[in-house]
């Protein structure tokens, strides 16, 4: 009973008129029927259609996993049943676990680098005055609001290697002779671009983040440590750092399953048509899929990589939870 | 603590005369610092605005041009002039005005059974809603895949729904717009206390009038900050529509500005002012509600 009490105004309207007569409580009654049902009314548009786009699919993708799904099943609009045979087939393959391995580096790099990196950003807003603030914090919605197509458009013109600003800069530098560089022929100076171009476009949002849970640690504890003499390092993990750990967490994870899961950025900067040294999962089991139309094995490969993103979705909702029930 | 003040006593009579100057030179340091972190992050944005601006030869130099010293409007000439741009831009006002419009409404109603009632499957549905956020879109492109070109022979549908149709991309940026809608409006909503529209009511108006008169009032801001949200999604997005539509006249801004490559080469002048051109509206509405978009992900979380 308690349980279907509605939060809003009838409900204490309701209760004050519990006392009055008969015929009142009987339209009370259909009143409160009617109240049952509306919050499911409500609900059911926004439910079909993540029901319909999203639940479905994904049952689909799982089942796709366990079937052989080539052009002729596309054509006919039915896979055929093959037990594991998939899995077998991907967990055989040593490519595969090397695009596992990859993944899981690049994803610990470009998460690890943001998170350092946007938290010393929110610090330093602490630390500079009203207008380097302000710059600041414009400059990093500016970076934020690139759209990811034209950020990889212009890290892609900033290490052409004909006219690329990034050659002329460190050729100049001294770093060594970048003339003509190309940053994609090896994999590894490749991935390097990448993580500048995700880290860069990431700290915005970590940054602000973290910057406004700084600005909401209550003065007196900061006051407090220092008069007790902590140093500023002590203060920030001792004080500010375990204040700030469940926006930590929710930021960690958010760019754990970003990241994870990145593809734009290395599709549209190597023109489509990445090597096999650039697969990531997602590359891959689209790779799979829709190049060489093994869409069962492109499913297989999706439900590795889901599992695989379990873990960090887990933490995220468990603290959005804790969160929510504040309110 | 006692042993940190022991260890470190801080000598009495420097203290008064030193600290201001040397936390002026620190002050300063740290502005400094401020300052190149700044340069550092928007130098790339100003590099492609730069060279948007440019006329050819000053991009094609084997020294940058840091300023454009010649601006000329040429680039931007040139962007629209390509193959497909207005296509392109009508099709992403298409679907990013009916994305807004569609999310706005079925997350709003369902924002408000979220926070004004209790009802058994609340909790699960905050749940599935959350969760929802985190599934890959690149792992549902598969079956979703499936789906549209199933629903490209059901007759009645397949002029609005399946591959190559704006309809189906229009569907699926609605699913993963939603959650966030919902969960931001939600939180809106809680944020409206409950005594404003009791009061509302005791003075006799309808649930609905107080709906209308006080609820949405307040809410307003909930409800703009959502739309820009939808509208940035569904604007930015790129793989689904790369995937999901084939033919050039019916692609959006990204796919086009994904495939400005000429058989020359890259055409860097355009393709910067391109580039210019599709990132305007995002920036301008991300300097509209960025403070809104930092808060709803985390809001209440360093007091939990």
């Amino acid at each position: 009973m308690s349980r279907l009490a509605p939060e809003g105004a009838v409900a204490s309207v309701a209760e004050s008129e519990f006392t009055l007569a008969s015929r009142r409580r009987r339209r009370f009654t259909r009143h409160r029927l009617g109240h049952i049902a509306a919050p499911y009314a409500l609900l059911a548009p926004a439910a079909a259609v993540i029901g319909v786009i999203l639940a479905y699919p994904m049952y689909q993708l799982v089942r796709m996993s366990f079937q052989k799904y080539g052009l002729f099943e596309l054509i006919r609009h039915k896979g055929r049943w093959i037990g594991t045979a998939n899995y077998a087939s991907i967990f055989n393959d040593a490519e595969f676990w090397r695009v596992v391995l990859r993944t899981v580096a690049f994803t610990a790099v470009c998460v690890s680098l943001t998170m350092v990196a946007g938290t010393a950003i929110a610090l330093l807003l602490l630390q500079v005055s009203r207008v380097v603030r302000i710059a600041l914090t414009t400059g990093l919605v500016l970076v934020w609001s690139m759209p990811v197509i034209v950020a990889v458009d212009i890290w892609r013109w900033m290490v052409d290697y004909e006219f690329g600003v990034a050659n002329w800069t460190l050729t100049k530098l001294h770093v060594g002779n970048f003339v003509r560089h190309d940053w994609f022929a090896n994999p590894w100076t490749g991935f390097g671009v990448f993580t500048l171009l995700i880290v860069w476009g990431a700290i915005p949002f970590v940054a602000i983040t973290v910057y406004a849970g700084l600005a909401q640690v209550p003065q007196e504890l900061l006051e407090a440590a220092e008069i007790d003499g902590a140093r500023p390092w002590a203060v920030f993990r001792e004080v500010t750092l375990p204040l700030l750990k469940p926006i930590f967490v929710i930021l960690t994870s958010l760019s754990i399953i970003w990241d994870f899961q990145v593809f734009q950025q290395i599709w549209v900067m190597l023109d489509a048509r990445p090597t096999s040294d650039y697969y990531t999962m997602a590359i891959y089991a689209f790779h799979q899929s829709f190049q060489i139309s093994e869409y069962g094995l492109g499913a297989a490969i999706a439900v590795v990589m889901v599992l695989f993103m379990f873990a960090a979705t887990l933490v995220y909702l468990r603290q959005m939870l804790k969160a929510g029930e504040v309110h | 603590m006692s042993s940190v003040t022991q260890i470190a006593p801080t000598p009495v009579a420097p203290v008064v005369t030193r600290p201001t100057r040397r936390r002026r030179v620190r002050k300063a340091a740290w502005n400094l610092l401020g300052v190149i972190v700044f340069l550092v992050m928007v130098f790339p944005v100003y590099w492609m605005i730069a060279t948007a601006f440019k006329p050819g030869h000053d991009i094609l130099s084997y020294t940058p041009q840091w300023i454009p010293t010649h601006p000329t409007l040429s680039n931007f000439h040139d962007a629209t002039h390509m193959p497909f741009f207005w296509d392109a831009a009508k099709n992403s006002l298409i679907v990013v005005s009916i994305v807004v419009a569609l999310s706005l409404v079925l997350a709003f109603l369902a924002a408000l059974a979220l926070a004004k009632f209790r009802f058994y499957g609340r909790r699960p549905f905050i749940v599935l809603i959350l969760g929802v956020q985190m599934v890959p879109l690149a792992a549902l492109i598969i079956p979703l895949y499936i789906m549209m070109s199933r629903l490209n022979d059901v007759k009645g549908v397949n002029h609005v729904l399946g591959v190559d149709k704006l309809g189906g991309v229009i569907a699926m940026y609605l699913t993963f717009v939603l959650p966030f809608a919902v969960w931001t409006l939600r939180g809106f909503l809680l944020g409206v206390p409950k005594e404003l529209e009791e009061s509302a009511m005791v003075d006799g108006t309808t649930r609905f009038g107080a709906f209308v008169r006080i609820l949405l009032p307040l809410v307003g801001p909930g409800l703009v900050a959502t739309s820009i949200f939808a509208f940035i999604q569904a604007w930015n997005e790129f793989i689904i529509a790369y995937v999901f539509l084939h033919t050039p006249q019916k692609q959006t801004l990204m796919v086009w500005l994904a495939s400005f490559t000429t058989l020359r080469g890259t055409d860097w002048g355009p393709l910067m002012a391109g580039a210019t051109l599709c990132s305007l509206p995002v920036i301008v509405f991300f300097l509209l509600v960025q403070r809104r978009i930092a808060f709803g992900l985390t809001a209440g979380a360093v007091k939990g």
